[in-house]
């Protein structure tokens, strides 16, 4: 069985309400994906970070697909805020839960083994913590003293989505050192990846590019598709498209602008590639 | 700062940085951080060779940035106290060196949202230096009591804390911070300001010493503006190429 799917195949497989893992902008961020989400007119989205939402993030809310998101914060990077998460959480049309960038790689480390919950230092005393019902603290049964050590409980993403150089015709993708999204895959329930190139060759019999991929048992479909970070880049692949990322971050400022950048960008590429 | 022709003020605040990095071994730089990163990569260049060279990880972008195992490696890294100096900034910052990154009003629909907390609930913690830089000096970032606690100052006895805020670098002074007092102590005033300055502009008390020292220029040290003009920003212009091209007139390698 082929694991090769079409991109809107894939954008069908991620369910109303699922809670769906994403990666940084500074990784593989699968943003052809997420138009295919926004066009398919998912919605109740519970966002999880790994560990900082950017662009992606806020065009699901923007076009409101998002009920909830966590991150350890929301950011357009050098081109500025996130102006449809900030609205957003101003007005309360989302509901934010705020955390630190290794909060969020320790509980997918421990879904990735596995366990209910990990331990992480830090956190104990700020508000970041005290407005987490779910994060607990607990005297360190190890320690004579019995110090306070924060326990995260594990998160199991329903789903996992990212973009991808390179896979082979068996599933298997290549990542590289973004191992970040590794993690991401073993921790979740499900893996879709759009890919820049399917190739032939097994991944798995070349001893060099197996050590960073991702192998087959965690993904359930890759979809081909070519400059799938666009606007955003892959690294030694191409370059982000800055001068499109502004142009977003300025229309994106308004509710109206934020609606003519969709029709324009997003609901009119289906119609280009229906084609 | 003064119209000194001589240097720009993000050069001044580069070398005002990196005096304070002198007994650091391994410096990090999170995002959007291209001044400590700039003061960082200059020291690094200037101990080469030497056994204190310095190890300096740049988190902002592939370059200069060591890290293999996906975005936990550096907080790993950092946990096991293999990384001695940080740099954080924030929205508001009070005298206790509590930090706020998430914005202000009341938490959770703030009247103004800012990006996140990043990694700074656990970096403050697990990282013995700590610099918190942020340039604007201002009563409204210099605030009696944060709105939004991203990271606490300081934390309760038995709570693990080998890490927290060394210095404050802003565009009117350094202040240094007094672990057992929980204040800050000014050390001292940028050329072209006043101590009067510094105090309208700051939020909370903080102490004073009899002597008030004036920041260094950077030309005590012509040879380090002529690295940073050089090398140093050739360097950054890989993480930074904005910021290069903005201070130093360097163009987008391609």
């Amino acid at each position: 069985m082929s694991p090769l799917i079409s991109l809107d195949n894939l954008a069908e497989q991620v369910p109303d309400g699922a809670l769906v893992v994403l990666p940084p902008d500074y990784s593989y961020v699968p943003m052809a994906a997420v138009r295919a989400l926004v066009r398919r007119g998912v919605k109740d989205l519970h966002l999880l970070f790994a560990p900082l939402g950017g662009m992606s993030a806020d065009i699901l809310i923007g076009a409101g697909c998002v009920k909830t998101i966590e991150a350890a914060a929301v950011t357009l990077g050098e081109v500025g805020i996130a102006p449809r998460f900030t609205e957003a959480v101003q007005t309360g049309s989302i509901i934010i839960k705020d955390s630190t960038c290794p909060a969020i790689h320790t509980a997918l480390q421990a879904a990735e083994k596995g366990v209910p919950f990990m331990p992480l230092r830090g956190l104990i005393g700020s508000d970041v913590m005290n407005n987490r019902a779910d994060w607990k603290v607990a005297d360190d049964p190890f320690d004579a003293s019995g110090g306070p050590i924060a326990l995260l409980p594990a998160i199991q993403p329903d789903v996992a989505i990212f973009h991808a150089p390179l896979a082979d015709q068996f599933g298997n993708v290549w990542l590289g050192k973004r191992r970040e999204l590794i993690t991401m895959a073993h921790a979740s329930k499900q893996t879709f990846v759009t890919i820049e190139k399917v190739q032939k060759k097994n991944l798995l019999d070349d001893e060099v590019m197996a050590a960073g991929t991702l192998t087959s048992m965690y993904v359930g479909g890759i979809a081909e598709v070519e400059h799938g970070c666009w606007p955003l880049g892959l690294a030694g692949h191409y370059e982000p498209d800055i001068k499109s990322v502004i142009d977003y971050a300025r229309q994106a400022k308004t509710k109206e602008g934020f609606a003519a950048w969709l029709q324009n960008n997003v609901i009119t590429e289906q119609k280009r590639a229906a084609q | 700062m003064t119209d000194n022709p001589t240097y720009n003020p993000d050069e001044f605040l580069i070398c005002a940085v990196a005096r304070l990095l002198a007994d650091s071994r391994h410096v990090a730089i999170g995002m959007a951080s291209p001044v400590a990163g700039s003061a960082a990569l200059m020291l690094r260049e200037e101990a080469k060779g030497s056994p204190d060279a310095l190890r300096v990880s740049m988190i902002g972008g592939d370059a200069n940035n060591p890290f293999t195992d996906g975005g936990r490696e550096l907080f790993d890294c950092a946990g096991q106290g293999r990384i001695d100096t940080f740099f954080l900034g924030g929205v508001q910052i009070d005298g206790q060196a509590n930090i706020n990154l998430v914005g202000t009003g009341d938490y959770p629909n703030m009247d103004r949202r800012f990006p996140g907390t990043f990694g700074a609930a656990y970096m403050y913690f697990v990282i013995p230096r700590v610099i918190l830089f942020r340039p604007e000096h201002s009563k409204r970032v210099f605030v009696p009591k944060v709105d939004f606690i991203s990271a606490p100052g300081t934390s309760e006895e038995g709570v693990y804390r080998p890490g927290g805020p060394y210095a404050l670098v802003t565009e009117l002074c350094v202040m240094m911070f007094d672990k057992e007092k929980k204040r800050f102590r000014l050390a001292s005033v940028n050329p072209g300001h006043t101590i009067e300055e510094v105090q309208d502009n700051t939020g909370f008390d903080f102490d004073i010493p009899e002597a008030i020292k004036t920041t260094p220029e950077p030309e005590p040290e012509p040879e380090r503006l002529e690295l940073l003009r050089t090398n140093i920003s050739l360097e950054i212009a890989k993480t930074y190429p904005d910021f290069a091209k903005r201070v130093f007139g360097v163009e987008q390698a391609a």
